[in-house]
């Protein structure tokens, strides 16, 4: 463990991954502590105040403090996305052992029904499923699970069938080994790398996609400070205050950037022969 | 590619369509709507109400009118909007032709940086041109369209008043001003093609130089140029087409974003339109389209792909 880590930190992106990411985890923590001001005070005298020493990324339209939205909002945006992306990965990983497990015509019929579920794009179908639902953050999160897990379902299958397929899992075989050895020991430390390396990315794209349903009003509620909520807000003001949409625009960047990083940075840490 | 692929990879888009239409269907019989209120409004009366039920056999079981849509559909009846009282197929599929020329620009649009940029920073290893096509592909891979597109609008609409920020023209009534009003859409959408294949192409010219087939045509005495476009870059681009047909998938759920911020009556407006107003048939044919048009373009792309390349045999 300790001796990933290290790898992890001797790659740029990892490296930098990491320490955007501890950055966003400590305001996810303390943010509403930290804030300059409450988040939800409204100084009407004070509406679209330029970036300035009193507000450092502005005021908005009602006069909030920008950058004291921005740090709390973190944690009604980012744990989100985590728990989506978790709840869709354990989701799919089940169907994507089970079928690799029943394999033959069980395995192909469930593939098959998971490529065809796939067809619909993944906004789509959290659009579709958080409609049913009902608006609401914690309903975007079911929707992102949702749409995550058929995807997830067909890596944790391939990687898992090309786990069994490996030499060393049939040399453990004829060398005896019992079927808790072979699963625990030769198997699973080789499933978890590419499905923890492929989940990390996911965080990226739930970040994303948790923030577009926000944006299209279908995630968290007014008045939360949501980031992708902060950007449709701002949109009618693009004019007089682009801070306001620059600001939550950046964040939510640099929140998925460093969930990229991070996975790639473990791609690089867990297969040190790859060199790309 | 034998006859039998072709059959089977036919049959796995029927397939395909079967299970979407009972997801799209089974979703939109749970959404909280009552499609004869829809139809009538509030205030009507229950006598009118109990009537559109019968007639449109709202009260019959789930089953059976999921075989009457499903019969009338094998028709090319996709059933009537609820909102506007047409018929709904003909409206998504004029709103598809707008999203598809949308995505076409953007990917052509991509071809003309991607592959360049991917091939340069693969050549240029670890030199500023591959750190610079790096933040790209980070940028272009983390940041949601509708951030991509806000962002475009603020800087190149409202601040250098490039390009207008929204609204559609078509091209039949004004080429240049349709073309201009594709702008923003275009760039918003390609920016994340653009970062998926320029890494691509980058690591897979990366690995195609370090093959030996490539050492073979080195050691042959060939020039560098020779290599790099004769046998490399050939073989860099084969995968390319399949990390396209896969974001086919990304294109469709990206242009329901960019069509509603930019205000285009494609495909992806019509389907937030449909949800939100709770037009139950408009929403099962645009999903239903979507998902078509993405099972297709995949095929397609299986198809391309071994027609340039001769390895690959479908039976």
């Amino acid at each position: 463990m300790t001796d990933v880590v290290f790898r992890l930190l001797r790659t740029p992106q990892g490296a930098m991954g990491l320490v955007i990411l501890v950055l966003i985890a400590a305001i996810c923590a303390i943010g509403p502590d930290i804030a300059p001001v409450d988040p939800e005070k409204i100084d009407f005298l004070g509406r679209f105040r330029v970036p300035g020493a009193a507000h450092p990324f502005g005021a908005d339209q009602l006069g909030r403090d920008v950058l004291s939205r921005l740090l709390a909002g973190a944690r009604t945006t980012v744990p989100m996305a985590v728990a989506a992306t978790l709840l869709g990965t354990l989701s799919g990983a089940v169907i994507g052992t089970v079928s690799a497990y029943l394999g033959g015509r069980w395995d192909e019929a469930i593939m098959r029904t998971i490529d065809a579920v796939m067809a619909i794009p993944g906004l789509l179908m959290a659009l579709l499923v958080v409609n049913t639902l009902g608006k609401g953050s914690l309903n975007a999160t079911l929707a992102i699970a949702v749409a995550f897990a058929p995807g997830m379902a067909r890596v944790t299958r391939s990687v898992s069938l090309a786990a069994r397929r490996q030499d060393y899992v049939s040399a453990a075989i004829a060398r005896g080994e019992g079927g808790a050895w072979i699963v625990f020991r030769e198997m699973l430390p080789n499933v978890v790398a590419p499905v923890v390396i492929e989940t990390t990315i996911r965080v990226a794209f739930a970040v994303a996609l948790f923030a577009t349903l926000s944006f299209l009003g279908l995630g968290a509620q007014p008045p939360a400070s949501d980031w992708g909520l902060m950007v449709a807000e701002a949109r009618p003001f693009l004019h007089q205050a682009p801070w306001m949409l620059v600001a939550p625009g950046a964040a939510i960047a640099l929140t998925a950037i460093g969930f990229n990083l991070l996975g790639d940075g473990l791609r690089d840490a867990l297969n040190p022969r790859d060199e790309r | 590619m034998s006859a039998s692929w072709l059959i089977r990879r036919i049959l796995l888009i029927a397939y395909t369509l079967l299970v979407v239409s009972l997801l799209v269907f089974g979703i939109t019989q749970v959404l909280p709507a009552d499609a004869a209120v829809m139809l009538l409004g509030e205030n009507a009366t229950p006598a009118a109400l109990a009537a559109v039920r019968a007639k449109l056999g709202l009260g019959d079981p789930a089953w059976l009118q999921y075989w009457h849509w499903l019969a009338a559909l094998l028709r090319g009846d996709f059933g009537m909007s609820m909102r506007t009282g047409q018929p709904v197929g003909p409206t998504m599929l004029v709103a598809l032709s707008r999203s598809l020329l949308l995505a076409a620009l953007a990917l052509a649009l991509m071809l003309v940086f991607a592959v360049p940029l991917g091939l340069a920073a693969a050549l240029r290893r670890g030199k500023p041109i591959d750190l610079a096509a790096g933040i790209v592909s980070y940028l272009g891979v983390s940041l949601p369209e509708f951030v991509t597109a806000t962002l475009l609008l603020l800087l190149l609409a409202d601040r250098l008043h490039w390009l207008p920020a929204t609204g559609y023209v078509p091209l039949t009534d004004n080429p240049v001003d349709g073309l201009r009003h594709l702008g923003l859409p275009v760039l918003t959408v390609s920016l994340v093609l653009i970062a998926h294949v320029s890494r691509m192409v980058r690591s897979e010219t990366i690995d195609v130089l370090h093959s030996d087939y490539i050492r073979a045509a080195r050691l042959k005495g060939l020039s560098p140029r020779r290599v790099l476009f004769g046998h490399a870059v050939r073989n860099a681009l084969l995968p390319v087409i399949t990390i396209v047909a896969l974001d086919v998938g990304y294109l469709l759920g990206g242009i329901i974003v960019v069509e509603e911020i930019f205000a285009i009556p494609g495909i992806g407006r019509q389907l937030i339109v449909a949800i939100e107003s709770r037009d139950l048939p408009a929403i099962q044919a645009g999903a239903l389209i979507m998902a078509a048009t993405y099972a297709i373009a995949n095929f397609l792309a299986d198809i391309a792909y071994a027609l340039l390349d001769k390895r690959i045999r479908y039976d």
